[in-house]
Order: structure tokens, then C-alpha cells, then sequence
């Protein structure tokens, strides 16, 4: 069925044919649309899901554990500092091994208060354990969903799909909304091998301590080899997914890259942009390519690292800030090239935190910047501060 | 009986707590364990809160208890219970007690956000705060729950709590959840009952069982007993029910011995000056009156 939704809208829609059996969520700009729309749906019976009506973001979370380590399909829906304060319950989630999948509207952290699309909120959650994907349109925020949830619980870890705030979150286009039966057949139920059950007593999350303690560091080996794992785990869902579905949208996504002199690498909706700057650069003979970064968590760096590894230049732009370093997608990018004898050189840019536009006008200045500078002076260069 | 001793039967003799659990002798949290699934019996899935009770569930590769357990941080006790809860009613399971069980730290304190939201949402769950008046699990660190005049590493006996406890009972009463009921494990029966009784219900349910800590409360592991008695008897922990918040029932008419008898045998009270106890006295007396005329208020007769 075919429907002009809002991108939280295809979320809710996401997490509804995929058929979601406990809810768990609190009221944050801009995400509150994703759950009003799920409480919707409980409400007039096109989702037989329990939506629980929590008092904070960590009881959120805490509830979808619960309903996790119980055996049901657990989704919630957050937003900066909501996702800030489930952070201590992010790592719990990712070490208790539970295939939760959150929705999270990117938006820029406190203080000083803004509501606009920034994504530090959920890089600053790049440690916790959680698979992390970047939509770029409304369809792609319906499709992640779906396969986030084949993603979580074919490898044991919970996955976060990103929204930019506003930018996503409150732009209509038309959407593919699958029927539930056809979902059925690429997501099947939710039915953990270890669940708590009356019939087999099993203790979840028991201590590590004293003489235990050896325990602790296998588990995170064994959670390190799953995110490895993710890595070809959501290529082939992917893929699989694209056989049923007709749609397929890569762990990365590469536009015009194999002869590129520079190419402009970002993530979430930006991505959108820099591609129509990049065919119009190409039209005027200037070798300029795209690399939108979707999958964060596990890193992909072999495919990063072949893609950008035929370009002379990396123009690389964060809608996020880590105080002290630069951009966080800049790091991941540089180290994933490192180990290539000839490197490209990459070029750091600040821009868009807050909900600032990232304009066309923009890029093409980042563009002409990179272009026309031999080597980056440093590792980060802002983008349209104010004078 | 023609020559044959009945036992008694109140007490099922099955045990759900295995013997060689991790707490210390004389813990009053793991007699309140174990006589608690006696009465709540095998159809339960534990929700253990960051406490003493961690440990004693058993490090991994083990389990304490026969029953179903997940662990859970500090402050999301109610959310997570709601969670399995949740879980359970898609799956059509009714049958099954889901209990979290707190300390009350993780009540009083850091969990009380959670726990409220849990009471207002009138959650399908039995909330168990067992109450040893302070952080025992990170060694005696005054809490919410510590009483007045209580000496901990961080209220020092020459700068002791001079603060009442919270009123926890009466903060759940206020949610008006169907049942909350105080009990000790000096009175097994009544614990018992109290919990074959919670479990027929639905909606929140809540506990407040105090819980003396030899180690905490510096007395010898084999007093427990006697001093969750002599709460109970001192009127400093009487046994009642509230239900639907507004109707008590007191379980146990108190002696009324004098506070000092509960008092003395706990070290952490050894600093108390006679003027001390004569305040707490005061204290406690009041807090008794107030509690009766809520029962009277009830219009339920005594036991």
C-alpha cells in the first residue's frame, strides 16, 4: 500500500508490520510523533501490541529489557536527552544480549536547549553496544525498522535506527508500506532460545564478581565477534530484503566514487544532498563522488576502506561535535584508513549541529575547499558559524 | 493425633532459596527470600534490583533460587517488572507472579520514580522492598530508609542521622494500589499469608519487609529473629495491610515494650545519649497513633 507519510510515521509503521509485541516509550521532541502514531495503533487494534506508558526514557528502556528477557519483540522511540538518560540501560540492554530496536530522532543535547537535528545524541552512544543505522528518507526509515529487528535477533544485540530531527522526522513523502504477511515471511516471530520461563529457571545477567569475574572479559569477546558478525549479518538481510521487498539501500551507499578526486562522505539526510551537488559537479566535468555511511555500528570499515582508497581526496562532513577531538564519523573514517599504504588525504568538516541547515551551497564551498587545498591544516574546519 | 506431632503446615516445606545462597549469617534479606517464594510458590519470575540480593542470587555460572530471575540496575525495578509483565499478557501468560525485589536503597532512593510509575500504572506485579535501613551491599551507607538517631559510615555516630525515615507504606497507600502490606521474617506465618493472599490479586502490590542486617546493624547473626520481633512489638514496625490505600488492618497487636529493648542488643545504636532514646520513644508513639487512627478510620476491627 502506498502512503504519504511523515518519517516518524513510516517508523511506527515499520515497527507495526514487524509486528512489535511490547512498546515502551516517553514523550520527546521531535520523536513523540513515532509513539502517538504506535498508540494508535494499539488503540483502534491494527497492532495487538501492550504500549506501556512509562514515566521516563530509562524506564523505557528498563521496560523493554523486561519485556525482552520475557521473550517479546521490544521497540521504543527516543530523542537526545532521552536517549542520554537511557544510557546506563544501553549498555545493559547490549550486554544482556536483547534484540531491542530503538528509534531515535537525532537532536542536538543540552545546554543550551535546542530541538534541531544534530547527531551527537547517538554517537555520543557508540560505545554501548548497539548496531547503529542512518536514514536518509522517509522510506528508509520504514525498511530499517523491518530489518533492524531481523538484524537484532539474528546476532543477539540491540539496533538503534537514527531520524534526523524535524529534517526526518517531520517530512512527508511517499511511502511503500508492506503488508504485514509479506513482513511475516522475511521477519519471522521472535522466539529466543533463552527466555524467562517458570518450566526452566535460568538467571539472567548474574553477577561476574570475585572468582567469577574471569567471566566478564569472554562475554565482551563473544560480543565484540557478533558486531563483527553484524557486519555480513545486515548486508544479507539487506539483500534478502531487497528479494522480497524490491528495495535494497547497502550498508554504505557510493555515488560516482570510482574515479573520484574528492569525495564527500556524511551521513543521515545531508546524504540526500550532497548526491544532487555531486551530479551537478559532474555535469560541469568535476570529479566529485558520495559516500553515505548507514550502518555506524559495527563499522564498516573494509568496504570504507576499498571505496575511498581509489580517491585522491575525502571530504568529510559531522553533524556532531566530540569536544576536544572533532567529528566522530572523521575518526572512524581515518582509521579505517590507515592501513592503506597510499591514503587519501581527508578533510574534516563541523557543520550542521543544532539543526543547521546543511545546504547545497554549502557542500559545494566544502567541495571547492578540498579541491583547492594540497593537505587539510587541521583536523577539523567549521562550516557556517555565524560572523 | 494418637501420638503423631503435626508439623505445621502453614509453613510449606518446599524450599525455593537452595541452602549455600552468598548471604552473610543472620541476613534478614535471605529469610525474607526464602519465606516469601514459600508463600508466592513456584509459578514466580524474579526481578532482582541492584542490593545485597544480587550476589545472594549466585555468580554466574549459578542460581541461588529455583525459580526464574533476571537482574536489573538500581533505579528500574517497577519499569522492568512492567516489562515482563507486558511480555507475559502478549504471550497469554496469567498464571505466573512476576515480583521484583528491592532494597531500599533501591526503593526508598534511587528506584522510587520507577516504582511510582509502576503504582500509578497499576502494573500486574508484587513489588518486595526489604528494608535494612541503609546500603548495606556498598557497606552501611545511610539511606532514606535509615531511622533517626542511626549511626552508618556516612552518619557517623558524632554526626548521626538527625532525619525520620520515609514513609514508604504511606507513599504507596497514595498510588491507592489494591494491597500493601508490611511483614518481617519474625512472624513467618503472617509473611506467608500476606503473599498466598497478594498473589490472588491483581495490580500493584507491594511489600515492605524489614530486614535486619547483622552486619549492618552490629549485632550477633543469631538475633535477626529476635530483633524483627521486637520491631514489631516496640511498635517500631507494626504488621498491617493497607488496601486500596485507604483501608488498614492491623495484623499483630504489639506488647509495647519500650524502644530501648529493641534498641540496645544493635551496636549501630550505641551512641544514643538517654535523651536520644526518649526522642525516638516520642517518635515512635506518635507514628503509632497516627497509624491507628487510620485504623480506626477503616472501621476494621482489631485482631
Amino acid at each position: 500500500m502506498k502512503a504519504v507519510l511523515l518519517g516518524s510515521y513510516a517508523v511506527a509503521h515499520g515497527a507495526r508490520v514487524s509486528m512489535v509485541e511490547v512498546i515502551a516509550a516517553y514523550p520527546i521532541t521531535p520523536q513523540t510523533s513515532i509513539v502517538e502514531k504506535l498508540a494508535e495503533f494499539c488503540s483502534n487494534g491494527t497492532l495487538r501490541a501492550r504500549f506501556v506508558t512509562v514515566e521516563s526514557e530509562h524506564s523505557a528502556m528498563a521496560a523493554c529489557i523486561g519485556a525482552s528477557t520475557a521473550g517479546a519483540r521490544a521497540f521504543t522511540a527516543t530523542s537526545s536527552q532521552g536517549l542520554a538518560l537511557m544510557h546506563e540501560l544501553l549498555h545493559w540492554a547490549a550486554g544482556a544480549r536483547l534484540p531491542i530496536v530503538l528509534a531515535n530522532a537525532n537532536r542536538a543535547l543540552a545546554a543550551p536547549w535546542s530541538i534541531g537535528t544534530d547527531h551527537t545524541d547517538s554517537l555520543s552512544q557508540r560505545d554501548t553496544g548497539w548496531l547503529q543505522f542512518y536514514c536518509e528518507s522517509c522510506q528508509e526509515c520504514l525498511d530499517t525498522t523491518i530489518q533492524a529487528f531481523k538484524i537484532a535477533e539474528a546476532v543477539s544485540l540491540p539496533v538503534m535506527i537514527n531520524l534526523d530531527g524535524f529534517i526526518l522526522t517531520h517530512t512527508s513523502e511517499p511511502v511503500d508500506i508492506p503488508e504485514v504477511d509479506r513482513v511475516a515471511s522475511y521477519l519471522p516471530p521472535f522466539d529466543p532460545e533463552y527466555k524467562l520461563d517458570v518450566e526452566e529457571p535460568w538467571a539472567f545477567s548474574a553477577g561476574m564478581i570475585g572468582p567469577y569475574a574471569q567471566h566478564y572479559m569472554n562475554f565482551r569477546s563473544k560480543m565484540q565477534d557478533c558486531m563483527e558478525q553484524a557486519k555480513t549479518v545486515a548486508e544479507k538481510a539487506d539483500e534478502e530484503f531487497g528479494d522480497v521487498f524490491g528495495r535494497r539501500y547497502g550498508v554504505v551507499n557510493e555515488y560516482c566514487c570510482d574515479d573520484a578526486d574528492v569525495v564527500v562522505v556524511g551521513a543521515g539526510t545531508m546524504a540526500s544532498t550532497v548526491r544532487a551537488v555531486v551530479k551537478q559537479l559532474r555535469q560541469k566535468s568535476i570529479k566529485a563522488g558520495a559516500l553515505k555511511i548507514r550502518m555506524f555500528r559495527p563499522f564498516p570499515s573494509e568496504i570504507v576502506r576499498d571505496i575511498l582508497g581509489n580517491a585522491k581526496k575525502v571530504a568529510l562532513i559531522d553533524r556532531n561535535l566530540s569536544p576536544g577531538s572533532g567529528g566522530i564519523f572523521f575518526q572512524e573514517v581515518k582509521s579505517s584508513l590507515y592501513p592503506l599504504r597510499n591514503r587519501p588525504q581527508v578533510f574534516g568538516f563541523l557543520t550542521g549541529l543544532g539543526g543547521k541547515d546543511v545546504t547545497p551551497e554549502v557542500i559545494t564551498e566544502i567541495i571547492d575547499y578540498t579541491l583547492s587545498h594540497d593537505e587539510p591544516i587541521k583536523d577539523y574546519i567549521w562550516m557556517g558559524l555565524l560572523k | 493425633m494418637d501420638g503423631v506431632t503435626q508439623i505445621d503446615s502453614a509453613i510449606p516445606q518446599e524450599e525455593w532459596l537452595y541452602s549455600g545462597h552468598a548471604a552473610c549469617a543472620g541476613c534478614g534479606a535471605a529469610q525474607a527470600l526464602r519465606l516469601a517464594l514459600k508463600g508466592l510458590g513456584g509459578r514466580t519470575m524474579l526481578v532482582i534490583v541492584a542490593s545485597c540480593s544480587t550476589p545472594i542470587a549466585g555468580n554466574f555460572p549459578f542460581s541461588a533460587l529455583k525459580v526464574p530471575l533476571m537482574h536489573i540496575a538500581f533505579e528500574a525495578g517497577g519499569a522492568t517488572g512492567s516489562g515482563v509483565r507486558a511480555a507475559l499478557d502478549q504471550k497469554g501468560i496469567e498464571d505466573v507472579n512476576v515480583v521484583v525485589w528491592a532494597g531500599d536503597g533501591g526503593t526508598f532512593d534511587i528506584g522510587l520514580q520507577s516504582l511510582s510509575g509502576a503504582a500509578e500504572r497499576n502494573e500486574d506485579i508484587i513489588y518486595v522492598c526489604y528494608d535494612n535501613e541503609a546500603y548495606m551491599n556498598t557497606g552501611i551507607q545511610r539511606s532514606s530508609a535509615t531511622p533517626w538517631g542511626c549511626w552508618t559510615t556516612t552518619t557517623p555516630a558524632t554526626s548521626m542521622k538527625d532525619l525520620p525515615k520515609k514513609d514508604i507504606m504511606r507513599i504507596m497507600a497514595s498510588h491507592r494500589i489494591p494491597y500493601a502490606a508490611t511483614a518481617t521474617p519474625a512472624y513467618p506465618k503472617d509473611l506467608i499469608e500476606k503473599m498466598r493472599k497478594a498473589a490472588k490479586m491483581k495490580g500493584t502490590r507491594f511489600f515492605h519487609i524489614l530486614a535486619p542486617c547483622p552486619t549492618g546493624w552490629h549485632f550477633p547473626s543469631e538475633l535477626g529473629v529476635k530483633i524483627s520481633r521486637l520491631a514489631v512489638e516496640t511498635k517500631v514496625f507494626p504488621l498491617y495491610e493497607v488496601t486500596v490505600g485507604e483501608q488498614y488492618r492491623l495484623n499483630h497487636v504489639p506488647k509495647g515494650l519500650p524502644v530501648k529493648e529493641y534498641l540496645a542488643p544493635q551496636g549501630r545504636f550505641g551512641h544514643l545519649s538517654k535523651e536520644d532514646i526518649r526522642i525516638i520513644q516520642k517518635n515512635i508513639d506518635e507514628s503509632w497513633d497516627r497509624l491507628m487512627k487510620k485504623v480506626h478510620d477503616s472501621g476494621i476491627e482489631w485482631p
